[in-house]
């Protein structure tokens, strides 16, 4: 398939405008930039399949077509070009992509343990492209994920969204315009509850639920003091005065800054009811919007409190029990929290768990009563929704961009799974062609053992060298106790 | 009599005390049992009778019976089959199944459940002892009957767990459960179902990441070679120490052997009376087990079984059944395919190995084995092997195929009626039935969502 280079975009002008935007701020600290993205060329006909749209219904013996990364057409008896690859989906399920709100996949580090406000840490520099588990999420329908730094810190540091496309290089990865975000953390996490404490060695500050809300109310009133004094050199500067020395830059408090000026979106990780209360009324003490509450757990039993501040809430299915402050999570949680109007998705924060949304979604119809569409909500467009992204994806419609999986049954069942995935329109998982090279990949695998280096010792080889573990696949451990890499 | 309970070795050994005790208040019987410290005593049989009419029964081990009744008395299936086939007795309850499927109740052979309440808090945590060898170690003794565990797995349809101890070469012993009971010894279904040995392997600990590798292979596998020396020996002493004391139980001139709890907990293993669950993941660590099983003459079981398809043919010939606990696991290398694991049961059943599907889980998402199973069939095990995977093929591989994992007359009433496909995730369970008494399908988590749904 033929690969171009193009800028895309939901629309020219916001398009322009959003590369700006991301221009503007990797500009500062030579980040990423995501306007390169490469995007199929061409045309993809899927036929005659049951659509999914989320946003408009369930759509039977329905055609989508694919052209140049985006949705072009859905609908019956959809023509194409000479050049379209057909895919025949009868007896087959469209859905829009699976966004996953909560991951660590690709991150070759999640927390930055040594302070409780490290908001100048960015996830986005330490991106893996090459991590399988990509591929694996792929295969389970999953287009797109939020990136967030680990729950060990009040303010942990900068999230980053991106879209699987696995095996190219890092850049493509970044999602166009999607806004930047935080990581918050409360809790037994931030406070360090289930760290043993070294003797001898002074524990981190905050180790109380107080600590916690007076780190983050410390910090923003450093933050809006920050504000202050480059609004006032800049009202200086404007009025002509000269010699201005201007504020010394602050990295950890610049994203503050962003946040109080609602340019960058709050993910906050909290499990009890009280702490996210706490967390609500700091936010409205200064100004500012919290976007999404992680896992919130207890976040059922202050729905309404929720919905007023207009959070989102992005949870597990029903995972429990693991630690104290999980004790009181209860399945029902995203049925109570969409029925008091918040907007909910459920997320994996495993990459284990990322490969089966759609079951988890699915649960969901047994613990509450969602229906099909409501379950399907959770892991397209609500989470969407919660990254700012769901003008591109998360539901399949005419001009959103063609990041979708086809599934051989209804994906809300266990005896579902996946054929193909597409992101931009290009296939990034084909389960049939995983299969037919298999055989290749079988004989290379016994042409490698031959060689000597690594043949056993008993055979004439060299003594084997133990190797290095691959860092470990993130489980829910990561909020059991803060993410793998202080703790396995 | 109801729900005879197996008689062990162990328990002759020391001179078993059998009590057959009369609950004068419900007027039924009652028998108790002392095996180690925990008295197993069957709960009062109870006397509601229930004919289910109407109903999709999926027997499991027969038909599928399309419009069928079933009876349940005496906390037993009494009758199944087609409604004409079947008349209520006088004075049952009427429970109209119309458009309902009626499941035997679903049967998790690889679980820690009772044994741990929170996993972060070690006050809460009875899995593991300290120490290598601890064969007397069972895993009923602390079973927690009121764990919030129990009543949140049962009300998806699970009605059985083995629950088993973790850690060290020899973990201990692991019990059959009904997650029914106000104390472990009404839950007990076998008290001491099986021993669980952690098969000592090169790759370090149990858990994956648990304990780095040692940086020198040659010393691990040293010590690996050690370890089954070790569990060689024990068991080796283990069958000098049975043979010992009926010596000299035959013959009292002899002089009286020592008592050693530690080698009396392994005597009926050793014997090959119970089976022995050797937990191995890799090709070789499953083969290992296999090849130690057949020299020391005990029965085998393999739990958790990743690569158990690579030794299938040897599998199969010494019929050596295996409890897959990583379906949902991720694959363990970088290069396997990404389906490894959620093939691994089509391919054993394809190869005619005996097999189950279990959790493997410590006890909060021992409610996920049906999606466990329903993963396994969305890559090429056919729906009704699923089925049974989680049914009763734990209950033959733990022996209790007798009383349960299938609907037939005789056998336990522990039932599960459904709107939908058991496995499904969707599917809502309106009634369930363990040893024949309804349970309220009310836990911990239906309470929290009372208490919480309707607050303004």
């Amino acid at each position: 398939m033929m690969v171009l280079m193009v800028a895309i975009g939901a629309g020219g002008v916001e398009t322009a405008a959003q590369n700006q935007r991301s221009g503007a701020q990797s500009g500062v600290r030579g980040g990423v930039s995501s306007n390169q993205q490469r995007v199929a060329a061409g045309e993809t006909l899927i036929r005659n399949a049951t659509v999914l749209t989320v946003s408009r219904g369930t759509l039977p013996n329905t055609d989508v077509l694919l052209r140049d990364g985006k949705i072009a057409a859905v609908g019956q008896n959809l023509k194409a070009g000479d050049a379209a690859r057909v895919i025949d989906a009868t007896g087959k399920f469209v859905m829009p992509g699976i966004v996953d709100a909560h991951s660590h996949s690709m991150m070759d580090a999640v927390n930055e343990l040594t302070l409780s406000v490290t908001s100048m840490a960015r996830i986005q520099d330490v991106l893996n492209p090459t991590d399988v588990d990509l591929y694996r999420a792929l295969a389970g329908g999953v287009t797109a994920l939020n990136l967030l730094h680990g729950s060990g810190n009040a303010i942990g540091g900068q999230n980053t969204v991106v879209k699987i496309k696995y095996g190219r290089p890092v850049a493509e990865f970044i999602f166009p315009g999607a806004p930047p975000g935080i990581k918050f953390a409360l809790g037994e996490n931030p406070k360090r509850s289930n760290v043993t404490v070294v003797p001898g060695r002074p524990r981190r500050y905050p180790a109380t639920r107080m600590g916690v809300a007076e780190v983050i109310r410390d910090a923003f009133t450093r933050a809006r003091d920050y504000q202050r004094g480059w609004d006032e050199h800049r009202a200086a500067a404007k009025r002509g005065d000269k010699n201005l020395i201007p504020p010394r830059r602050d990295l950890q408090l610049e994203p503050l800054v962003e946040i109080l000026e609602g340019k960058r979106l709050v993910h906050a990780h909290c499990y009890r009811a009280d702490e996210i209360l706490m967390l609500l009324s700091v936010a409205d003490e200064f100004g500012f919007k919290i976007k999404t509450l992680q896992h919130v757990l207890e976040g059922y039993k202050v729905a309404k409190e929720i919905a007023r501040h207009g959070a989102g809430a992005s949870l597990f299915a029903d995972n429990w029990a693991y630690k104290v402050e999980a004790y009181d999570a209860i399945p029902y949680a995203a049925a109570i929290l969409m029925r008091a109007g918040v907007n909910v998705s459920l997320n994996s924060d495993s990459d284990e768990r990322a490969r089966r949304l759609n079951i988890e979604a699915a649960k969901m119809m047994k613990y509450g009563g969602l229906s099909e569409e409501e379950a399907l909500k959770l892991i397209t467009i609500n989470p969407a929704m919660q990254l700012g992204v769901e003008a591109r994806v998360g539901s399949i419609e005419v001009g959103k961009d063609a990041d979708l999986a086809i599934w051989n049954g209804h994906p809300l069942s266990v005896y579902s799974r996946v054929d193909a995935t597409f992101v931009d329109g290009e296939v990034f998982f084909d389960r049939e062609q995983d299969i037919t090279r298999r055989p290749t990949l079988e004989r290379e695998r016994q042409q490698l053992e031959q060689l000597e280096a690594n043949r056993p010792p008993p055979q004439g080889g060299a003594p084997p060298s133990v190797p290095r573990e691959r860092r470990p696949a993130y489980g829910h451990d990561d909020d059991v106790w803060d993410g793998g890499d202080d703790h396995r | 009599m109801i729900n005879q309970k197996h008689f062990t070795a162990a328990t002759k050994l020391r001179g078993l005390l059998l009590l057959a005790a009369l609950l004068p208040s419900l007027a039924s019987v009652a028998e108790a049992q002392q095996t180690g410290s925990v008295t197993v005593r069957t709960m009062s049989t109870p006397t509601s009778i229930f004919v289910i009419r109407n109903a999709r029964i999926v027997t499991v081990s027969g038909a599928d019976i399309d419009n069928g009744t079933l009876i349940i008395r005496n906390g037993r299936v009494e009758a199944v089959g087609a409604a004409e086939s079947v008349s209520a007795p006088a004075g049952a309850q009427e429970i109209d199944a119309r458009g309902l499927s009626v499941y035997p109740g679903m049967i998790d052979a690889a679980t820690n459940l009772g044994l741990l309440e929170i996993g972060a808090v070690a006050a809460t945590v009875d899995t593991t002892e300290v120490g290598d060898m601890n064969p007397h170690a069972q895993a009923l003794v602390a079973v927690n009957p009121h764990n919030a565990s129990v009543d949140v797995t049962r009300v998806v349809g699970v009605t059985n767990v083995v629950t088993m101890p973790l850690g060290g070469v020899i973990s201990g012993q692991a019990a059959i459960i009904n997650l029914n009971g106000t104390t472990p010894g009404e839950m007990a279904v076998t008290p001491s179902a099986a021993l669980v040995i952690d098969f000592p392997r090169a790759a370090g600990g149990a858990g994956f990441f648990s304990q780095p590798q040692p940086p020198n292979l040659t010393e691990t596998i040293q010590t690996r070679d050690r370890q089954i020396e070790r569990l060689r020996n024990m068991l080796r002493d283990a069958e000098a120490y049975g043979r010992a004391h009926d010596a000299y139980r035959n013959d009292s001139r002899l002089p009286r052997p020592d008592v050693n709890t530690t080698l009396a907990a392994l005597v009926p293993f050793v014997r090959g009376e119970r089976p022995v669950m050797f937990r191995a993941e890799r090709e070789r660590d499953i083969r290992a087990a296999v090849r130690f099983a057949d020299e020391m003459k005990i029965k085998p079981i393999i739990i958790g079984g990743n690569e158990a398809s690579q030794a299938a043919p040897l599998l199969k010939e010494r019929d050596v059944p295996v409890i897959l606990t990583g379906i949902l696991d991720l694959p363990p290398r970088e290069d396997d395919y990404y389906d490894v694991l959620y093939e691994n049961a089509a391919k054993l059943q394809r190869a005619g190995v005996r097999f189950c599907i279990s959790t493997g889980d410590t006890g909060a998402q021992v409610r996920d084995l049906p999606f466990h199973a329903g993963m396994a069939a969305a890559f090429g095990l056919p729906r009704a092997e699923a089925l049974k995977a989680v049914t009763l093929y734990p209950a033959q591989i733990m022996n209790v195929s007798d009383r349960l994992g299938s609907i037939e007359p005789g056998k336990t009433a522990n039932l599960v009626i459904t709107d939908g496909d058991l496995l499904e995730a969707r599917t809502n369970v309106r009634y369930l039935f363990i040893e024949g008494r309804q349970i309220p399908l009310v836990s911990r988590h239906t309470e929290l969502y009372d208490q919480f749904k309707d607050r303004k």
